[in-house]
């Protein structure tokens, strides 16, 4: 079947300068689009504020059916629970027997731990969590991997603070709207998280990968150090992330890099905290943040 | 597609449905992926507003002004996650592409229109990957592969739905 054309307007003046003007605004639409694009290159954070818009306006549908799919999803596990019921409960018996000894080991640590503290005259102050809130959708169609927290400037969400949950760390603020803010997962490709490793201090350098896992290299130039099953937690370097939170196991080894699973598995979350920045006490200059590394 | 309903073209009067039904339908395509209740690891759902877009302009030519893309991709610049200004410059290259390949390619059917979207499809792709890596991001090209693959098999379904909107919106 022919195309039926109105491109071709024929006879009319009217028609020919509108058509003609048509083209004219796309093509310099496109330039501008262009510019918005080197815009929003250098500064990430532009827009901001039409970004949250949008995320607010999605909040009820995607939390409506954030309920159902935990719903459905509990159910399940519900059921899978019952099946293995027995392996498990015997499973569990003799790793509760095993934790015990282990458990009177870390008090007396703890408490070691805490005496010495008292030496050395360090006082602990715990971190005010800014907002606890819910992770309730995702960018679905972009490799950016962004999730939506349902909560915003409102709950004094800003963009750039730490967000992390009980198991680890999740990500950070990069826009916030009046209810809603749009997190940077750790597994996005613009994120770059300072780690070090639990066992020994060895700082690295996790970066997302875009699909679910990090890399991570060393500072060095050594031959790579990492095993599987080492465990990264945040070394604090450079402020933004507070120090020892948990954010990945390595999972394999590469050839220069390790690649790491995170901790904290944003699609089953159930709260999510947003922390204020950590700047290190020692900044008595009330020096500035440093940008965001990888932003 | 080939289905011939009503009139081609913008006819002297239409009602406030039939004017407004495909650009809410964009912008609703654009918000769909936005709202799923799930946190995706991966990009994983295909672009539907762009989906919709095209089956819209590939089932009415004359149904948008060719600046039509640049406000509809604004709008899903800022619900998808990719950087401002990325969908409002493909989706206009894509509209002038298709533009200048009807002047070439003048018969076609329904296959036709399909290859031109899958082309389309994967060129919005690709280039909205290399953005998002220009403006920050990273990744291997590999992740978008399943997107690809279920956005092209996926777009006869939006253009049956385009179809059918479009009989309702000109009852």
């Amino acid at each position: 079947m022919a195309r039926p054309s109105d491109r071709r307007p024929g006879y009319s003046r009217r028609a020919q300068y509108g058509l003609f003007f048509g083209y004219v605004t796309a093509v310099s639409g496109a330039i501008v689009a262009l510019l918005l694009l080197i815009l929003s290159a250098v500064d990430p954070r532009g827009f901001g504020a039409l970004k949250g818009a949008v995320t607010d306006a999605t909040l009820p549908i995607s939390a409506g059916g954030r309920a159902v799919v935990r719903t459905v999803r509990d159910v399940g596990s519900d059921v899978g629970a019952y099946v293995d019921a027995a392996t498990k409960v015997r499973r569990l018996e003799a790793e509760a027997k095993r934790n015990e000894t282990r458990l009177i080991q870390a008090r007396a640590v703890a408490v070691e731990n805490a005496r010495l503290k008292r030496l050395l005259g360090i006082v602990e102050q715990g971190v005010r969590p800014v907002a606890v809130a819910r992770l309730v959708s995702s960018s679905g169609g972009s490799v950016r991997r962004f999730a939506v927290l349902s909560a915003g400037v409102a709950s004094g969400v800003r963009a750039g603070m730490p967000v992390r949950a009980p198991d680890g760390l999740v990500g950070r603020v990069a826009s916030a709207g009046a209810l809603t803010a749009r997190v940077a997962l750790i597994s996005d490709g613009g994120t770059v998280v300072p780690v070090m490793r639990a066992r020994d201090g060895l700082p690295a350098i996790a970066t997302g990968a875009g699909d679910g896992t990090l890399d991570i290299r060393t500072l060095g130039a050594e031959a790579n150090p990492f095993r599987p099953g080492d465990m990264l937690v945040t070394s604090g370097a450079g402020g933004v992330y507070p120090p020892n939170i948990p954010v990945a196991a390595v999972r394999r080894v590469t050839r220069d890099a390790a690649v790491a699973l995170p901790l904290a598995d944003p699609a089953r979350l159930d709260y999510a905290i947003v922390e204020p920045p950590f700047q290190p006490a020692i900044d008595n200059a009330q020096q500035a943040l440093p940008p965001a590394p990888g932003e | 597609m080939t289905r011939v309903v009503g009139l081609y073209g913008r006819p002297p009067t239409l009602s406030a449905r039939a004017r407004v039904v495909p650009v809410l339908s964009v912008l609703a395509g654009s918000l769909l992926p936005a709202c799923f209740p799930l946190i995706l690891q991966a990009p994983m759902l295909p672009p539907l507003g762009l989906m919709t877009l095209l089956a819209w302009r590939l089932l009415r030519p004359g149904l948008w002004p060719i600046w039509a893309a640049l406000p509809l991709g604004l709008f899903d610049d800022l619900a998808s996650g990719q950087p401002i200004g990325s969908a409002m410059l493909i989706w206009t290259l894509l509209f002038l592409a298709i533009d200048a390949s009807e002047r070439t390619l003048v018969w076609r059917d329904y296959l036709q229109d399909w290859l031109i979207a899958a082309g389309a499809i994967a060129a919005a792709l690709v280039a909205g990957f290399l953005l998002a890596l220009a403006a920050g991001g990273s990744g291997s090209i590999l992740l978008i592969v399943p997107q690809l693959l279920a956005s092209v098999l996926l777009f006869p379904a939006v253009a049956r739905l385009c179809a059918r909107l479009d009989q309702w919106r000109l009852r």
